[in-house]
């Protein structure tokens, strides 16, 4: 497991290290929707999810 | 074999499907989509023996697989069969076209047009867009006030595909409907979806529950998904008293977590297996 901070309230957010970008999480103190992200220095980060849009579905 | 994943976001059908790979002795090439840059006219390096499209956008699936394929790789499910199955009017077409039973539907451009055929085939009718999914924006109008008002309703939305009207005969089935899967020419599994709204996508509470692989229920399913183009699909039916079973329409980047949750079945390593012995061939 690793620590991440949520970007929108602060908390520290514990996620798998084996998670995969695009994974959801849910921050527990905020309940913000937070997406696993991961930049070109693989350096790992909480972003807020993306909202469901028109297009999704199957 | 070396086999990609492409997708957005993660859900149960993700890991899952990652997991069979890796379980069955292949590799699994997880592509994140939405932070890759995807350039046309030179290679990507996105090799794989094929690539699994599980994107839950249908824009960014189109136009991943679209890429893909112009590279020369095979995706499940192809271009074709992703856009034909994402048009409820060309699912409609190709499946009346082979003589498949599907619920009585027709176009319409115009509130009067939408009316004088709702008249024919007799209320409640039921209006969807032609493109959309998880029961989004589909009503049920039951005489011809409610109906007018729909249209006008779709008609003031800024999406000119509102503006084509695909009004189909409502079908009185039981409470529930059938998902059954397609996997390259085998219906492996199927589930009802439970529900005492008119409605019963599970996205929108239905619940599910196993279904038996009838032949009758085969023998339509294989129908339907080869007349579609093959590949791996979500079927769904519907139960009419008078017709028996109708296809509703057919999915291309299917949900299946409520199907192994309540069947036991491994579906994903189902879908990988039968992908692997096609591309083989
Ligand atoms: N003609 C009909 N008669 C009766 N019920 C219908 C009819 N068409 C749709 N339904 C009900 O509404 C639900 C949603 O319709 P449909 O599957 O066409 O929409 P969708 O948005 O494409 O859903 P999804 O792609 O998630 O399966 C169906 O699961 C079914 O229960
Ligand atoms: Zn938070």
């Amino acid at each position: 497991m690793v620590n991440l901070a949520c970007p929108v309230c602060g908390s520290s957010v514990e996620v798998p290290s084996d998670s995969l970008p695009g994974e959801l999480f849910e921050c527990g103190d905020c309940g913000a929707q937070l997406e696993y992200f991961v930049d070109e220095k693989n350096a790992a980060s909480l972003r807020v999810a993306e909202e469901v849009a028109e297009d999704w579905g199957q | 074999m070396n086999i990609g994943l492409a997708y957005d976001v993660v859900r149960f059908e993700e890991k899952s499907l990652l997991q069979a790979i890796n379980h069955l002795g292949h590799v699994s090439k997880p592509i994140h989509v939405v932070d890759k840059e995807f350039w046309i006219n030179e290679a990507n390096g996105f090799d794989a023996d094929f690539i699994i499209q599980r994107c839950v956008s249908f824009s960014r699936a189109l136009a991943t697989t679209t890429i893909f394929e112009r590279y020369g790789n095979i995706v499940v499910n192809n271009l074709d069969v992703l856009r034909n199955t994402a048009d409820k009017l060309i699912t409609t077409s190709m499946l009346a076209k082979r003589n498949i039973p599907t619920p009585a539907t027709a176009i319409a451009f115009n509130k009067q047009t939408a009316l004088s055929i709702a008249r024919k085939m007799g209320f409640p009718v039921v209006v969807k867009p032609v493109s959309g999914s998880w029961g989004r924006n589909i009503a049920r109008a039951f005489d011809e006030q409610s109906l007018l008002d729909i249209l006008e309703l779709r008609e003031n939305m800024p999406n000119p595909q509102m503006k084509v009207h695909y009004v189909q005969e409502h079908v009185d089935k039981p409470e529930r409907d059938i998902r059954a899967f397609y996997v390259w020419g085998e219906v492996p599994v199927a589930i009802y979806r439970v529900s005492k709204m008119w409605k019963t996508n599970t996205a929108l509470g239905g619940r599910a529950q196993p279904c038996p692989v009838t032949d009758e229920l085969r023998e339509l399913v294989v129908k339907a998904g080869d007349a579609l183009g093959g590949g791996v699909l979500g079927v769904d039916i519907l139960e009419s008293r008078e017709k028996g079973l109708l296809v509703n329409e057919i999915n291309g980047v299917v949900e299946f977590r409520n199907t192994v949750l309540v069947t036991g079945y491994d579906l994903p390593s189902k879908i990988v297996e039968n992908t692997v012995k096609v591309v083989k061939r």
